[in-house]
C-alpha cells in the first residue's frame, strides 16, 4: 500500500523526472556504487515488462490507445513487475532500483486527462518506496538534452496524441510543461525528494549518495551478503 | 416513464459527456456456459427485424489486449491485480473505441458480459473489491442487465455436452478441488453465489436460464420490449433507421 510503509526487509529506491532530467545517469551511477559496497541490487525500468508489449506497441502505432487504456497497460506493466521484479526481491531484503514508479502515472497520465483520484486508486496496492528522488529541471534544459541525444522526440513522450500541436518540440514543451506542474504537486503529497537536475552530475549524486545512506541505516542485506562494509562518508 | 439519463459509476471517460449518448446500452451477464452467445445471437437479427440499430461487444474481445489476454492466460502466470487491470484496459478500450461511438450514433449495444463479470471473479479470487470497484471507475452505468441465473447442478450437465470444462471456468488456478469437476462446482458455486448478490445490489432482472432456449429468449425479448418501449413514450431518441440487416457499423 502507498499509503504506508512496507513490510520487507529490503529497500526500494525509485527516481522520478520527466525525460531529460537526467535521473537515468543518476540511478546507473547509485547502482554502481551500491554494488561497490557488495550490495545485491536489482534495476527495474518502467514500461519494461514483455507482458504488454505487443499492446502497447500496436496501440501507440496505430494511434488506438485512449487516456484511458494508456493508463491501464502501464498499470498492467507495473502490476507485472511488481509481482515479479520487485517484492520477491524487497522480500528476500535485496535493493530495488526503480527508473521512475507509480508517480509517473500520477503526473503524465493526468496531464493526459484521466482523474487523479481514479489513478491514485488503480494503483493503490504498490509498496511505498523508502526513497523517492524527484529530479527536477525546466523544460528548456530537458529539451536541450534530449535533442542533442537522439535529436528525434517520441510521440507519447511529447504528448503528440493529445494534439495540442503539430510540432513535436512545440508539444513537447506544452505536454511537459504540464507533467512539470504536476509534478511539483506530487513531491507535496507524497513526500519525494527533490534534487535540482540542473545541477553538475557529480554535485547531484553526492546528495543521492547522502539520502540513500539515511534510508540503508539498520538494512541488514540478504542473508547471502558478506558482513556489509558500510559506506563510508566520503566516498561519494 | 422517461428514460434515466446515462451516468458513470466513478470518475468516468475524460472529455465524454454521457448526457450525449442517446443509444442503449444492455449487458447480458451470467456465469460461465450459461448460454448468453446462444442467446445474444437470436437476440441480435431479432432486433434489427424491429428497426433497431445494434451494436455487439463482448468481453476480452477488444482489438488491443485480446492476443495478450490470451498469451496471459496460456501462460498461467499472472496474480488477480494483473489480471484485473488487463481486463479493465480491454473493458476501456471497447468502451471508448466501440460502445460510446456506437451509443452516440443511437445504436443498442449488446454487451456479452459488463464489468459484473470481473466484480464476481475478484470476489471469488479475492481481490480487494473496494479497488476492483475504483478500478472500473471509468465504466458506463448500462440502461439494462439482464442476468440469466442458473444453478450450479443444472449448468454442469450444459457445460458438459457443450464445450466441456474449461481450465479457468473450473477455477484450477485457485487449487478448488481435487480434480477438475469438484473445482468446477465449487468455482461456479461461488461465481453464481456473487452474481445473486450482484443482482440484488444492481438491481437486475432476472431470468432464469433453468428453461428452453426458446423460453428463455421470449423472456429476454419481452424485458427488452418492455424498456424499450419505456425509452421510447420518454423521448423518441431512436433515429429512424433503414430496413433491418442494412445498419451500419459506427
Amino acid at each position: 500500500m502507498l499509503s504506508e510503509p512496507h513490510p520487507y526487509p529490503g529497500r526500494l529506491i525509485i527516481v522520478e523526472g520527466i525525460d531529460g532530467s537526467g535521473k537515468s545517469t543518476q540511478v546507473t551511477l547509485l547502482h554502481r556504487w551500491l554494488a561497490s559496497h557488495g550490495h545485491q541490487v536489482f534495476f527495474t525500468e518502467w514500461n519494461s515488462s514483455i507482458l504488454v508489449r505487443r499492446s502497447m506497441k500496436r496501440g501507440k502505432k496505430k494511434d488506438l490507445l485512449t487516456p484511458t487504456t494508456f493508463s491501464l497497460l502501464h498499470a498492467v506493466d507495473f502490476a507485472d513487475r511488481l509481482n515479479y521484479k520487485i517484492l520477491p526481491l524487497l522480500k528476500a531484503g535485496m535493493i530495488v532500483l526503480a527508473d521512475r514508479y507509480v508517480y509517473t502515472a500520477f503526473a503524465r497520465d493526468v496531464a493526459r486527462g484521466v482523474h487523479p483520484e481514479w489513478v491514485r486508486a488503480v494503483y493503490r496496492f504498490a509498496p511505498r518506496p523508502d526513497l523517492a528522488m524527484y529530479f527536477r529541471v525546466p523544460i528548456e534544459v530537458s529539451l536541450d538534452r534530449i535533442l542533442s541525444g537522439r535529436a528525434k522526440l517520441k510521440y507519447h513522450e511529447a504528448g503528440m496524441d493529445l494534439g495540442m500541436s503539430r510540432d513535436p518540440v512545440e508539444s513537447f514543451r506544452m505536454f511537459q510543461s504540464r507533467v512539470l506542474g504536476i509534478y511539483d504537486d506530487i513531491v507535496a503529497e507524497f513526500g519525494l525528494e527533490i534534487i535540482d537536475a540542473t545541477g553538475d552530475i557529480h554535485h547531484q549524486q553526492r546528495q543521492v549518495r547522502q539520502l540513500t545512506r539515511k534510508i540503508l541505516k539498520g538494512y541488514r542485506g540478504t542473508p547471502a551478503e558478506p558482513p556489509a562494509v558500510a559506506p563510508v562518508e566520503g566516498t561519494a | 416513464m422517461a428514460a434515466k439519463p446515462k451516468s458513470f459509476y466513478g470518475h468516468g471517460l475524460p472529455k465524454i459527456d454521457p448526457a450525449s449518448l442517446a443509444g442503449s446500452l444492455i449487458a447480458i451477464e451470467g456465469t460461465d456456459g450459461v448460454g448468453r452467445s446462444t442467446q445474444i445471437g437470436r437476440l441480435i437479427p431479432w432486433l434489427e427485424v424491429q428497426g433497431y440499430a445494434v451494436a455487439n461487444t463482448g468481453w476480452t474481445r477488444s482489438p488491443l489486449l485480446a492476443d495478450t489476454i490470451n498469451e496471459a492466460k496460456a501462460g498461467h502466470e499472472l496474480t488477480v491485480t494483473t489480471f484485473s487491470l488487463l481486463y479493465a484496459a480491454d473493458f476501456a478500450d471497447r468502451l471508448q473505441n466501440e460502445i460510446v461511438p456506437a451509443l452516440k450514433a443511437g445504436f443498442i449495444v449488446v454487451a456479452d458480459r459488463y464489468l459484473y463479470t470481473a466484480y464476481a471473479r475478484n470476489a471469488v479470487m479475492g481481490a480487494d473489491p473496494a479497488w476492483t470497484r475504483d478500478l472500473f471507475g471509468f465504466a458506463l452505468v448500462p440502461d439494462l442487465v439482464l442476468y440469466l441465473k442458473i444453478g450450479v447442478d443444472r449448468l454442469i450437465p450444459r457445460v458438459l455436452q457443450g464445450k466441456g470444462m474449461d481450465y479457468w471456468e473450473s477455477g484450477m488456478h485457485l487449487a478448488l478441488g481435487s480434480d477438475i469437476f469438484e473445482s468446477f462446482r465449487n468455482y461456479q458455486s461461488r461465481l453464481i453465489a456473487e452474481y445473486d448478490k450482484l443482482a440484488e445490489e444492481f438491481k437486475f432482472l432476472t431470468v432464469s436460464a433453468e428453461q428452453p432456449v426458446d423460453a428463455i429468449q421470449t423472456e429476454i425479448r419481452s424485458r427488452i420490449s418492455e424498456h424499450l418501449g419505456r425509452r421510447k413514450k420518454g423521448k423518441a431518441r431512436f433515429p429512424a433507421l433503414a430496413p433491418a440487416g442494412e445498419a451500419v457499423k459506427p
